[in-house]
């Protein structure tokens, strides 16, 4: 018998959903041992049966439930609430869903500064009222999944790579609880280290890495904190490779922004960075701005209105 | 006795939003909404942030046309410090951005859209998707998968990161290509062209033709259009001077770091994501299925309305066909399935295009930015519309003021009409079933939200 999987999306993007089917061939190949009986971006089934007429909200059961995205509305809530209620385990799918994600970069702000500004662009015609007729309220602010259900696995990342969440549901059918990377970024990360360095101050990334000729190997390139350049490699999960070798920013010769979230599930990305910064001797005053250091993990009350 | 028919969520599409019907007592359809269900607030929190920052945070309003966001940001920072790329710099984000297209309208035709086709539309939801196409027909399953996956698997390779890309920066590209890089993604290219016309042949012969009267009336509306064209009035995806044709097949053409003079949002109780329309057109904005008012349509049949001719000769001749057989410009709400596939062709066309030239590999790939207090527009075709970037920067190049029109919403308004139509003739004296509602939401599924 094929194991059940529901899957929802609440304040996201798409793009977990995408790294599903990112699993290609091997998505065709999980179909015989997987149905999916809940999954709004690929099976037509409704939240308030097939003919739009019941009252409630109602998910089917199921044995895993995959869930992408944070918490922002009250339809996010009571959907994560019964997804909770209908599915033996949850996985939080991706670092929306883990640690908030990029849109919980609006918990810096009111909902009315948001609203304000989203409804008073150059553009708009000034409106009459807010927006709320048939649409779910927004809660105070974005929330991860955790901070409202009970999660049973994490899946971090931005999106997490597909390699990943098809290991995990691999190991989820075998009965086994999936492993996932617990070192950091730069540990995965082959630029060459050569100790503490002579950066003093951070240059932002406006002009490309130091690298002598294009095909030279990462394993040759400087690396780019110690060439100056803020990257998050050593306060972020690792795996973002998925079975690959190198970290994706890094491959693109790019410094990592943290979207795995913090190595340590409940550790801060921005007191870890600034703390690393800072032990390496380089001034902070030097970041252009610090909230982007929480780009990726703003739920849990890191990021707050006029901090 | 009144009744309420609430479609939630609206599924196959590609974002958040959900339909309510409204029936009066002889149960007939009285009025019809069009939810957009999530309001994010990216104009605000990217306030303060470095400007070379924010092409790597927009690229999160959609994880399924990120590369178009990415590229337009990317555009609009590069106006705002006053650098552009070197050539072969923008050729590659060119690439990245055309692959990306390429990818999008293979996950949408087979993914999404062709159940209602190749299943039927009132077939048992349960195998109305792709997992039913993969049972019913495995080989060619195996094929779109495969197909797919190698387009989406070059913007991985070689740009590191495919969903949330990282590679196009401030002042270009981040990394050059290499001699074996181009060779080996051209290959690549000219066996999804082939797999493109194998489509768009497949589609016209054997998926579309059941459904012809379908594809005719089903959510048909009468409304303007939005796109981009070159300097010679061919189709671009990259950049050229927007061009939004009135009903009549009239139009005007402006450039678009003026999109303010031509383009205004209006805001419905109904609906978090605002309704762009053509203020310019002096007429307002109403969504009257019978009588629109400033109303006009994105996404690729709109791209196709308005380019005099497509810029790539398998491409071209596609339009043709399509042209003497719906006229121009093509009103048909179902058009869009089609239209889809001919760029599919031009993407495909113009990313060998752009590899077949050496040029492209010149190391050369980026200057250095400078920050500084600016103001940027930047605009590309995303695969659902024209998407546009407006940012302004201090002194020190942090964002003070943002403006976003995401390609998706320009077609809110058309869809709330066009779901309107469809609901008005298929539900009539209280009769619903799950085939009539799949249809509404194949009214929806067209624009591919």
């Amino acid at each position: 018998m094929s194991a059940k999987i529901s899957s929802e999306w609440l304040n996201s993007c798409s793009g977990c959903e995408i790294s599903i089917i990112d699993m290609g061939e091997r998505l065709l190949e999980a179909l015989a041992l997987i149905e999916f009986v809940h999954l709004p971006a690929l099976i037509d089934h409704k939240y308030y049966g097939q003919l739009g007429d019941q009252q409630h909200l109602h998910l089917p059961e199921a044995d895993v439930g995959i869930v992408s995205g944070g918490i922002r509305n009250t339809e996010h809530l009571e959907v994560a609430q019964e997804m909770r209620r209908q599915c033996k385990v949850i996985i939080a799918l991706g670092t929306c869903a883990t640690h908030g994600g990029i849109p919980a970069l609006c918990n810096s702000f009111t909902n009315e500064e948001i609203v304000t500004t989203y409804y008073s662009t150059s553009t708009t015609d000034k409106p009459d009222a807010i927006p709320a007729q048939g649409i779910p309220a927004l809660l105070e602010r974005c929330f991860a999944l955790d901070e409202h259900i009970k999660v049973d696995i994490y899946l971090p990342g931005c999106p997490p790579h597909s390699d990943q969440i098809f290991g995990a549901l691999l190991a989820l059918l075998k009965g086994q609880t999936p492993e996932l990377p617990t070192k950091s970024v730069c540990d995965q990360c082959p630029s060459v280290r050569t100790g503490k360095g002579q950066v003093k101050a951070l240059k932002r990334f406006l002009h490309a890495p130091e690298y002598l000729v294009p095909d030279e190997p990462l394993e040759r390139m400087r690396c780019l904190l110690e060439q100056g350049f803020l990257c998050m490699g050593p306060v972020t999960r690792g795996g973002c490779a998925g079975n690959g070798p190198t970290p994706r920013c890094i491959s693109a010769r790019v410094p990592c922004r943290g979207c795995y979230g913090p190595v340590k599930a409940d550790g801060n990305q921005m007191l870890d960075m600034l703390n690393a910064l800072a032990s390496n001797g380089i001034d902070i005053q030097s970041l252009p701005e610090k909230e982007s250091l929480l780009r990726f993990s703003g739920a849990h009350g890191l990021l707050r209105p006029g901090r | 006795m009144t009744q309420t028919i609430h479609i939630a969520p609206i599924t196959r599409i590609e974002g958040h939003a959900s339909i309510a019907i409204h029936l009066d007592a002889e149960g007939n359809v009285a009025d019809t909404q069009f939810h957009t269900m999530s309001l994010r607030g990216f104009e605000k929190f990217i306030q303060g942030k470095p400007a070379e920052e924010i092409p790597r945070i927009v690229s999160r309003i959609c994880g399924i046309c990120p590369w178009h966001h990415h590229m337009a940001s990317n555009k609009a920072v590069d106006r705002c410090f006053g650098v552009e790329p070197p050539p072969a710099g923008r050729k590659l984000r060119e690439l990245m951005q055309i692959v990306s297209h390429a990818e999008d309208k293979l996950l949408n035709f087979f993914f999404l859209a062709a159940a209602d086709f190749v299943i039927g539309p009132e077939s048992d939801y349960a195998v109305r998707n792709i997992v039913g196409i993969a049972k019913a027909n495995p080989e060619l399953a195996t094929k779109v998968v495969r197909m797919r996956q190698m387009a989406k698997m070059i913007l991985e390779k070689f740009a590191g990161k495919a969903i949330h890309p990282v590679a196009g920066v401030a002042g270009g590209f981040s990394k050059p290509m290499l001699e074996s890089d181009r060779v080996e993604i051209l290959a690549k290219m000219r066996e999804i062209l082939d797999f493109a016309l194998f489509t768009i042949e497949f589609a016209k012969t054997q998926v579309f033709p059941p459904y012809l009267e379908t594809i005719k009336t089903l959510g048909a509306i009468t409304t303007g259009f939005i796109g981009t064209v070159d300097d010679q009035g061919a189709m671009n995806l990259y950049d050229g001077k927007i061009r939004i044709m009135k009903p009549d097949g009239s139009h005007t053409d402006f450039d678009a770091q003026d999109y303010a003079d031509y383009i205004g949002e209006h805001v419905f109780s109904h609906s978090y994501a605002k309704i762009p329309y053509a203020r310019f057109w002096n007429e307002g904005i109403c969504l009257d299925v019978d009588a629109p008012k400033g109303i006009y349509r994105a996404n690729c049949l709109a791209r196709i309305n308005v380019a005099d001719k497509m810029a790539t000769p398998r491409a071209q001749a596609e339009l043709e066909e399509f042209r003497s057989l719906f006229g121009r410009p093509a009103q048909g709400t179902m058009l869009y399935h089609w239209a889809r596939l001919i760029e599919e062709v031009y993407a495909c066309e113009r990313a060998i295009e752009l590899l077949e030239d050496p040029s492209i590999t010149n190391p050369l790939v980026r200057n250095e930015a400078e920050p500084k207090a600016g103001r940027g527009v930047g605009c590309v075709e995303a695969p659902r519309g024209t998407l546009i970037h407006d940012y302004t920067t201090d002194k020190n190049g942090l964002i003070t003021k943002a403006n976003l029109i995401v390609g998706s919403t320009h077609n809110i308004g058309p869809i709330n009409m066009s779901v309107h139509q469809a609901a008005r003739n298929l539900i009539k004296n209280g009769h619903v079933d799950q085939g009539i509602l799949n249809k509404v939401e194949m009214a929806v599924r067209a624009y591919d939200p």
